[in-house]
Order: structure tokens, then sequence, then C-alpha cells
């Protein structure tokens, strides 16, 4: 190390410092955004009963996401302590991004990642890696998105029904994208087809929700349909894991 | 009380402060790491990691931005393309927020349902994270316990299997053609599992064209 260097930990009190400032900022953001939409929303006249719902099942269906998350935390914390895969996955960063950035730069510089970062220049090149390497969403979202909304805008002002059918285009295409992507693991044997098992599993259970909402009366349940479905899907996979050969 | 066109504008101008404020505070966290410990990295370096990663992330955060954008709505987008885990998380919830809200994206109550779903979905995210770190030695155990692990891998089908079968069953006529396509796709070309985010605009596509000739021939109104 150069003499002129700190002494490095990945995981010291400055490190923190940086995670927390960047925490209170994407809170303050997500805070300001939500009570700026609920006061519209009520403002307009929206129930404040479907606005209570909205946030509680939203809340209810980021549960197990968000654990899926804090296991990319904990994984990249491994090699490069917990404040910086903390601060790379609570803004705009995925698990799916992050690693391969940490790898692809460890490589570039001959290390292996195999046990925490003390180099702090190999540090901070895995930094701005992760940094650059997903700027362009953010830099990208305040340069394009008012044409996107004008070109979407003028789509359903031009024709309405098909600006309807636009839209549901546009939902469709993501789904059978992940939908398929679930396909990719058939021809691996069993293992392979227990992702296709949690989908209908989780399928099936949405419909069972829908049906009870409609036969039962049971309004509750519509905005916890598919948190509920989500989780049935994923006690089923924990549970008949070994059954596939896992 | 100000229109919804005005609604928006004060939106997009509030989106554009913080965004840009985001974009400062992210830079800021590698410039710092270097001042504090004096560890400028060697800019080759960095070139050459990011060569590794940035021209498919690069093109990804492009189609994404593109592609979501008219789904999240103007206070979803700027809060999404901060908080991130826009394709896990974000559109998910906002999907089913609309969905059982019984509102359209496009329309103003969307916009409010779309940005409330994806504010608390970041709030609770950010949270979680936050205690995670914090309970980290006693968490860890449970968080990488091999009994749960099929559960975590297995999250994007669980997820898709109950929002496709809600949008499917209601849109199933829109949903032929992309299903189709993708089924066969992933089923012929499995290591294509690794580049959905790619292949999401192209399911747009094909899903939009078999829309637009089902249109013009009246399909949709039978």
């Amino acid at each position: 190390m150069n003499k002129t260097q700190a002494a490095f930990d990945p995981n010291s009190a400055f490190m923190y410092a940086l995670a927390v400032l960047v925490i209170v900022f994407v809170l303050a953001q997500s805070i300001y955004f939500l009570l700026r939409a609920l006061r519209r929303a009520r403002a307009i006249g929206m129930d404040r009963a479907t606005l209570s719902k909205t946030v509680g099942s939203t809340a209810l269906f980021t549960l197990a996401p968000a654990f899926s998350i804090l296991l990319g935390v904990v994984t990249l914390a491994k090699f490069l302590g917990l404040p910086l895969p903390w601060i790379r996955l609570s803004v705009i960063g995925a698990i799916t991004y992050e690693l391969p950035a940490a790898t692809s730069t460890a490589n570039a510089l001959g290390i292996s990642l195999s046990e925490t970062i003390t180099d702090p220049k190999v540090f901070s090149a895995i930094a701005w890696v992760m940094t650059l390497g997903i700027l362009p969403s953010i830099v990208l979202t305040p340069v394009l998105i008012k044409g996107i909304q004008r070109g979407v805008v003028k789509i359903q002002s031009k024709d309405k029904a098909w600006g309807d059918i636009f839209m549901t285009s546009l939902f469709m295409g993501m789904i059978s994208a992940f939908s398929g992507m679930v396909f990719s693991h058939i021809r691996e044997g069993l293992p392979g087809l227990l992702p296709i098992a949690v989908l209908a599993v989780s399928a099936i259970a949405m419909c069972i929700c829908g049906l009870i909402v409609k036969k039962a009366n049971a309004k509750w349940l519509e905005n916890y349909a598919m948190p509920f479905s989500m989780l049935i899907g994923m006690a089923f996979a924990a549970i008949a894991a070994p059954a596939f050969g896992l | 009380m100000i229109s919804y066109n005005e609604y928006l504008d004060t939106t997009h101008r509030a989106g554009q402060i913080w965004i840009w404020s985001a974009v400062c505070v992210i830079l800021f966290v590698p410039v710092a790491i270097c001042l504090k410990y004096n560890a400028w990295p060697e800019g080759s370096s960095v070139l050459k990691g990011l060569l590794g990663v940035a021209p498919i992330y690069w093109t990804v955060g492009f189609i994404e931005v593109v592609t979501f954008t008219p789904m999240l709505g103007t206070g979803g987008t700027y809060l999404s393309f901060v908080t991130g885990n826009v394709t896990a998380l974000k559109v998910p919830a906002a999907l089913n927020a609309m969905e059982s809200a019984g509102v359209k994206s496009g329309t103003e109550e969307g916009e409010l349902i779309s940005t409330i779903a994806i504010a608390t979905a970041s709030i609770v995210t950010t949270i979680i994270i936050s205690a995670g770190v914090l309970l980290f030695a006693q968490l860890t155990p449970l968080i990488n316990s091999p009994v749960l692990k099929p559960a975590f891998d297995n999250i994007m089908p669980a997820l898709f299997g109950g929002l496709g079968v809600v949008y499917i069953s209601r849109n199933w006529k829109v949903s032929i053609a992309p299903m189709a396509f993708m089924l066969a796709l992933f089923i012929a070309v499995p290591s294509l599992g690794n580049s959905v985010g790619v292949l999401v605009p192209v399911g747009i596509l094909i899903a939009l064209g078999a829309a637009r000739l089902m249109y013009k021939k009246g399909w949709f109104s039978k």
C-alpha cells in the first residue's frame, strides 16, 4: 500500500457515514413523492380506504423482494464490507448488476474476491465501476422522460381504444419475457421444473384468491391477493425443493 | 386546486431536482472514498472493469428507461430510477397496485396510485435493508439458510405467476403472441435466461405488432 494512503477498512465509520447519507437521501425522496401523491389523491377525491390499502398491500408485497435484495447485500459484503453494498443496493443497484461489476473489476486488476478487500485502490476502482455502470439509467431518465410521455399521450389522444391496447401490450410484453424466462431451465431435468411449478402454484393461488373475493365477497383480499400468491409460491419452493432433487 | 397538467409539470420540476441531486449523491460516494483514503484508481483499471459490464448495462439502462417510463408514470419514474430494482420490484408493485385499485396507467388516478406504490416499496425496501445491515450477524444465518434458498431463488416465478394470470386472463388476446414467442424462445435457447432485460422490448414489439393487427381486423370489438 502507498505510504500516503490512509489505513483502509471497508467497514469503517466513514463508510457507514457515507451509507447513512445516501439512505437518508433515498428515504427523503421516497417520502416526498409519497406525501405529494397522497395529498393530490385526497384533493381529487380518491377513496381514502383505497389509498390505505395500496400502501398496506404494497408494503406486504415488497417484503419478499426486499429480503432477496438483502441477500444480495450479504453476498457482496463478503468481500466489499457492509456499507458499500448497502449503498449500491439502495440506490439504482441490483445484485444482478453489482456482482458482475465487482467481478469484472477484480478480474481486470487480477485479484480474487474470495476475501474482504483491504487495498483502497482496488476498493475505489470497484466503487467507480459500480457507479459508472449504472449511471446511464439515472441520467437518461430526466433527459428522455418528457419525450417518451409526449409520444404516449399522442398515441392515446389520437385513438383512445388503441391507446388502451397499446398500454396493455407494453405490460404484456414485459410479463411474457419474465414468464418465458421461467421456462429456460426446462431442459435441466427435474430441478429445472421447480420454477415452472412455482409459477403454476402462484398462478393457482391467485385464481383461488380471485374466487374467494367473488364468492365470499371478501373485498379485503383483493388488495392482498398478489403478495399472498407470491408468498405461497415461495413457500412451495422451499417445501417442494427436495422433491425436485434440490 | 391546480389542474392535472399543472400537477404533472410541478412533478417534473421536483423530479428533475431530485434526480440530478441523486446523480451528485451517487457520484459523491466514490469521490469521497478516493479523497478520504487517497486512493484514486488507475483510469485503465476502471476502464477495463467497465468494459466487462458497461456495454450490456448501458444498453439495458436505455431500454429500461424507454420501456418502463410509460408504465410507471411521472412520479413513479423519477423515483424508480433512483431507488432501483425496477423490473423485479417497482414495475410489479405499480402494476399490482393499479390492478387492485381498478385504475389505469396513463390516467391521473393511475399516476397517483403508481407513485404511492413505488414510494411505499422504496421506503419498505430501504428500511428492511437498513434493519438487515444493523442485525447482520443475527440475520445472516437465516438469509443464507439452505431451506430458504429455493424460496429466494424462485422469487421471479412466484411474482410473475400471480401477476401473469391476472393480466393474461383479462387480456388473453394480446397475450397469445408474445407468450407463445417467449416460451418457444427460452425453451429453444435457455442461455437467454440471463438476458431477459434485453428481451423485454422484443416481447413488447411482438405484443404491439400482434395487437395492432387484431385491432385493425376488429378482433377486439368482438
